[in-house]
This record gives C-alpha cells, sequence and structure tokens, in this order.
C-alpha cells in the first residue's frame, strides 16, 4: 500500500432512488489517523453515503475507494478493512454478547480462537465483561450500542465507519462512546462519523463536512467552520413565532452576515465581528420594534450556528426533539 | 502511520471455504435463536398435532380414502404439510433480519454472499427434522405405522425435509421481496393454501371436480406427498419418487439462485 492513499477517497459520487437524489456528486477524502465528521440534516444524504462506503449499496455514479479499494469492484477487501456500526444496534437479541461478537469475528475470518480472543477483547474495552454472557435482549439501549459498536471492531477494521454512533445515548455513555473512538483513534485507526451533534463532531472530528441535498456545502475543520461566522454570535430568543420573521428583517444589516432563523427553537442568530458596538445596534433596533426578547446573548460560535447558517435549519429534528434536548 | 502503510491488504478475494463456514456460522446463530424462543418451536409443533387430531377423530370417519387407515393415508400428508409451513419461517426470519440491520452488518463484512440463506434454509431443515421425529412419535400414538420397512421410512423422510428445504429458499426469496416481518407472515401462508388443501395429504383428489382434480394431481404438493406416502407404505413406485425428486430439484434450481440474487442485490 503506497503512504499516499487516502483512507477513503471519493469522486463524483451520486446516488438516485426513483426521482430523489440522494446524493449528487459528493467529493470526500479523509487522510489516515483522522476523523471526518459527516454532518447535514436527516435526509441530506449521510446514511446513503456511510452505505456506498460499506458496500451496501452500488453508487450510480462516481468512484469511493477505501484505502485504496474500489467499493464496487474490489468489494472483498473494502469489507476485510471496515467496521460498521449503524443506526440501530444491529445484534442479535436472543444471543449473548459474548456469542455475537465471537459470530462477528468467525465472519471476519479469525480463526476460532482468535475471535474468542478478540470477542474478549472488545467486551472488555467496551466495559460489558460483566454482561458478557446474558443474552442481549436484556441489555439497556446504551449497552447494546457498545456491543454493537464492539461487534464493528473485532475485526480490526482501519476504518471504523459510525452512523451516528450515540443517538439516543444518555450523557454518560455519549462521553463513553467519544473517549473510546479517541483511543482507537491513537492506536492508528481512520473514523468516519455520522452525527446530528455538532458538539460531538466539534470534540472528535479533525476534519468536517457538511452535506444538505446530497451535496457538500461545506467542509474544513471545526475551527475554520466556526471561523465563517466571524468573531462571535449575537443569539436572540423569541417567545413568540410570528415575530422572528420581522426581528431578523430588523437586524439585517447588523454584523458580518445575515441573520438566522430557527423556527424550532424560536430562536435568531446573528454573527457580529464587534460584539460590543453590534449588540448595541441591535437592541437599539429592538427597542424601535418594541420587541422584548426572552434572552439575548453574545457569545463564541458554535458548529450549531454554522450548521443553521448553511442549512437554514437547526441541527436537530423534529422528531427527534427530546433526544436532542437532552444533550443540549 | 508508517506501519499502517507497512501492512498488506487483505486478500482481494474470499477463500474457496468460506461458502460452508460461514453457512455453518451462520447456522449456527438460527439455531441457537430457535432453541432459545421455545415458544415458537411449541407453538408451530401445536399447530400440526391439531391437524392430526382434527383430521384423525373429527373428519377422518367420513374421508374414505384407497388405504387400509384413514392415520395411515393422513400422517405421510401430515409430514409434508408440516414442513412446508416450516419453511414459511424463512420468510419471517429474514425479514426480522432485514429490519433489526443485521443484515446490513453482514453484508458489510468479508462473508461469503451465499452463507446468510444457506444458514438459514439450513437452520430450518434441522427444525423440520425436529418437528417431524416429533410427528412421527404422535403418529404412532394414533395408529399410524411405517409399513414400508426402515429404509422406506428413511427415504420418506429425506424426500419431506428435501421438499421442505426448497420451499425454504422459496420463502427466503418472499422474506427478502417484502421486507417487513408482518407482511412476510401473511405473504407466506397464503399462496401455501390451495396447495396444501388441493391435494391428495388429506382426502384422495379423485373426489373432487375434474378441472381441481387435475391441478391436485399434477401440483408438487400432491407429487411429494404420494412419493412420501408410498414409501411411508410401501407401495411406493419409482415414478412416484422420480416425480418427487425433480419438483425438489426444480425448485432449488429456481428459487436458490433468485434469492441470491435478491440478497446480492439488497
Amino acid at each position: 500500500m503506497e503512504a499516499s492513499v487516502q483512507a477513503v477517497e471519493v469522486a463524483g459520487v451520486a446516488v438516485s432512488f426513483g426521482e430523489t437524489r440522494a446524493l449528487d456528486g459528493v467529493d470526500l477524502s479523509v487522510p489516515r489517523g483522522t476523523v471526518q465528521g459527516l454532518l447535514g440534516p436527516n435526509g441530506a444524504g449521510k446514511t446513503t453515503l456511510v452505505r456506498v462506503l460499506a458496500t451496501l449499496l452500488r453508487p450510480g455514479a462516481g468512484s469511493a475507494r477505501v484505502f485504496g479499494c474500489d467499493v464496487v469492484n474490489d468489494a472483498t477487501r473494502v469489507r476485510a478493512l471496515i467496521g460498521l456500526a449503524g443506526q440501530f444496534a444491529a445484534v442479535d437479541g436472543t444471543l449473548t454478547g459474548r456469542e455475537n461478537l465471537e459470530m462477528v469475528g468467525r465472519l471476519y475470518r479469525l480463526s476460532r480462537k482468535d475471535a474468542k480472543r478478540r470477542a474478549l477483547e472488545s467486551l472488555e474495552r467496551l466495559g460489558l465483561t460483566e454482561a458478557a454472557d446474558r443474552v442481549v435482549k436484556g441489555y439497556s439501549g446504551g449497552m447494546r450500542r457498545r456491543l454493537d459498536l464492539g461487534a464493528s471492531l473485532v475485526g480490526r477494521p482501519r476504518l471504523l465507519i459510525l452512523d451516528e454512533p450515540t443517538t439516543g445515548l444518555d450523557p454518560q455513555s455519549r462521553s463513553d462512546v467519544w473517549a473510546f473512538i479517541r483511543e482507537l483513534v491513537d492506536d492508528g485507526t481512520t473514523v468516519l462519523l455520522t452525527t446530528q451533534y455538532l458538539d460531538e463532531a466539534d470534540n472528535l472530528a479533525d476534519h468536517i463536512v457538511v452535506i444538505d441535498h446530497g451535496k457538500v456545502i461545506a467542509d474544513g475543520t471545526p475551527r475554520e467552520l466556526k471561523a465563517r461566522m466571524g468573531a462571535d454570535v449575537l443569539e436572540l430568543h423569541l417567545t413568540d413565532p410570528d415575530l422572528l420573521e420581522p426581528t431578523a428583517a430588523a437586524l439585517r444589516g447588523i454584523g458580518s452576515g445575515e441573520p438566522s432563523i430557527d423556527l424550532g427553537d424560536r430562536r435568531i442568530t446573528l454573527p457580529v465581528h464587534q460584539g460590543a458596538a453590534d449588540l448595541m445596534s441591535a437592541v437599539r433596533r429592538l427597542d424601535e420594534l418594541g420587541t422584548v426578547p426572552s434572552d439575548l446573548s453574545l457569545r463564541r460560535p458554535s458548529l450549531d450556528d454554522v450548521f443553521l447558517a448553511l442549512t437554514g435549519r437547526g441541527a436537530t429534528l423534529e422528531e427527534n426533539e427530546e433526544v436532542g434536548h437532552e444533550h443540549r | 502511520m508508517s506501519t499502517v502503510d507497512q501492512e498488506a491488504l487483505p486478500a482481494a478475494r474470499l477463500p474457496a471455504s468460506a461458502a460452508f463456514a460461514d453457512a455453518v456460522v451462520i447456522a449456527r446463530r438460527n439455531i441457537l435463536m430457535i432453541i432459545r424462543t421455545p415458544q415458537l418451536l411449541v407453538f408451530s409443533t401445536i399447530q400440526p398435532v391439531m391437524f392430526v387430531l382434527l383430521f384423525r377423530y373429527v373428519f377422518g370417519g367420513a374421508i374414505n380414502v384407497p388405504a387400509e387407515s384413514y392415520a395411515s393415508w393422513l400422517l405421510p400428508g401430515i409430514f409434508v404439510q408440516t414442513v412446508v409451513f416450516g419453511s414459511t419461517t424463512a420468510a419471517v426470519a429474514l425479514a426480522y433480519d432485514l429490519k433489526g440491520g443485521i443484515i446490513d452488518r453482514f453484508r458489510s463484512l468479508p462473508m461469503a454472499r451465499s452463507a446468510v440463506l444457506a444458514g438459514r434454509t439450513a437452520a430450518d431443515a434441522m427444525r423440520n427434522l425436529f418437528v417431524i421425529c416429533l410427528m412421527i412419535l404422535v403418529g404412532y400414538a394414533v395408529d399410524f405405522r411405517f409399513e414400508g420397512g426402515f429404509f422406506g421410512a428413511i427415504g420418506a423422510m429425506a424426500i419431506a425435509l428435501l421438499f421442505g428445504y426448497a420451499f425454504s429458499w422459496f420463502f427466503a426469496l418472499v422474506g427478502l421481496l417484502v421486507k417487513d416481518p408482518e407482511t412476510a407472515q401473511v405473504a407466506g401462508f397464503i399462496p401455501l393454501f390451495p396447495f396444501v388443501f388441493a391435494s391428495s395429504i388429506f382426502v384422495s383428489p379423485e373426489t373432487m371436480p375434474s378441472w381441481l382434480q387435475w391441478f391436485a394431481e399434477h401440483q408438487p404438493v400432491t407429487k411429494v406427498v404420494n412419493a412420501v406416502r408410498g414409501l411411508s407404505l410401501g407401495t411406493a413406485t419409482t415414478s412416484d419418487v422420480v416425480s418427487a425428486l425433480l419438483w425438489i430439484a426444480a425448485m432449488l434450481l429456481i428459487f436458490a439462485p433468485l434469492a441470491t440474487r435478491q440478497y446480492r442485490k439488497g
């Protein structure tokens, strides 16, 4: 393998489902040993891209390579190089944790002995040793998710593909998973991660691409993306959703960019360069309008702001709102 | 990083032994699942037992068949009915696996593409073997006897099991196509009814109206039942056995490749 080969090299990948273009010419390049974050609202095409890279879906156009191996023509090799943990914990409820991992180990073509050893290793790493011989049906959601992650590791993949690995997990399990991903990266594993949680991407990813409507709409390091938002962000919350539009219109011209509206959270964010001065102008305009926000603050930009500015939508989805709020 | 660069790429092709080895791993998984949900096995066994008791004692007296007793006519038919109904499990179980995401995991692993289906159908054949043995015990309790000797009995069981195995591939295809466990359940059973009842399982097709009789005499369930019955009672002709085996071979040749293709397609 040549040193210059990227862990992932995606060029012009397009996938259509009937009339819908799930992916519309995506390019992506992930250097080895890094964490690539893949962000986008629901239905943006994140999972479709994951499925292409995991050899589950043939792209209609373009090419995708994993360590130089084509996902269509060299699928067997790609499968031996990757580990996949999906949104749904894909483990067997009627088998024990150990049996699940040993089975996956055998299917990674390990000898019986190696499969046993790796299964134990994975269970230990994920803190499931105690539960190893219990049937998975009795596991909590977090334990199941960890086991799913464990299953993706028994083959010691060089590229780990994680599709929303922490969706629905409680904060403790989430930070456990984060610590675990960092450990793997320290060992040289390349990670491709989709997430709805921007703090997750901010925390873990070396590089981020944002996709929407099947296209890459931004990419860069978390720092670069946040720098697009100006020095600070002015954020105001309103109780009356009908006031969002007129208030945003009144704020136009202040700061370094357009105000963005997040309907779900009833808030407006505005990138600014001169924090104090822009804050005072904003307050004067609000006063003229007679609007009193329920909350008004000036803060450092987060990826959340980048996301809202880019897609015009909050990162958390309506149907998952309860899950999302838990992690705010 | 340099150590990673030195690492060779994995093999581009699976070893020749993969198809068999992987099918064994999957079959083992499915058998463990069957053993650990005994309630499912119990209920799927109660159904054929009910059929035996109902037909032997409720309807049997009113049914005239060209055999020594109704029990000796009925039981070989029940063996075939049991494996055919039993093979619908393949559709439900695969649809369930698809929905749960485990099939995605299997598809992303460097394993043989045929193994998930081969392992599924093999596990179902084992289950069918267990249920048939149970039905033989029930049969002996209601005065059925094998009269074709030891090899006749073994031959009868083998043909019934092979037929169930061929049907499993058909139902594997159904499960992969409908993708939903509840739909698979219904989609599996409904097309079976005409084949099971318009056959020689319960009655002699000669009693049916001529248009139905033609179907009943030529369809695969009857052909297989005739062979199983003949071998059980010691009256089998070569043509009975050959036509049963031809149907089984034809079903395997059609449905195994179709199901495997559907699995690859995703």
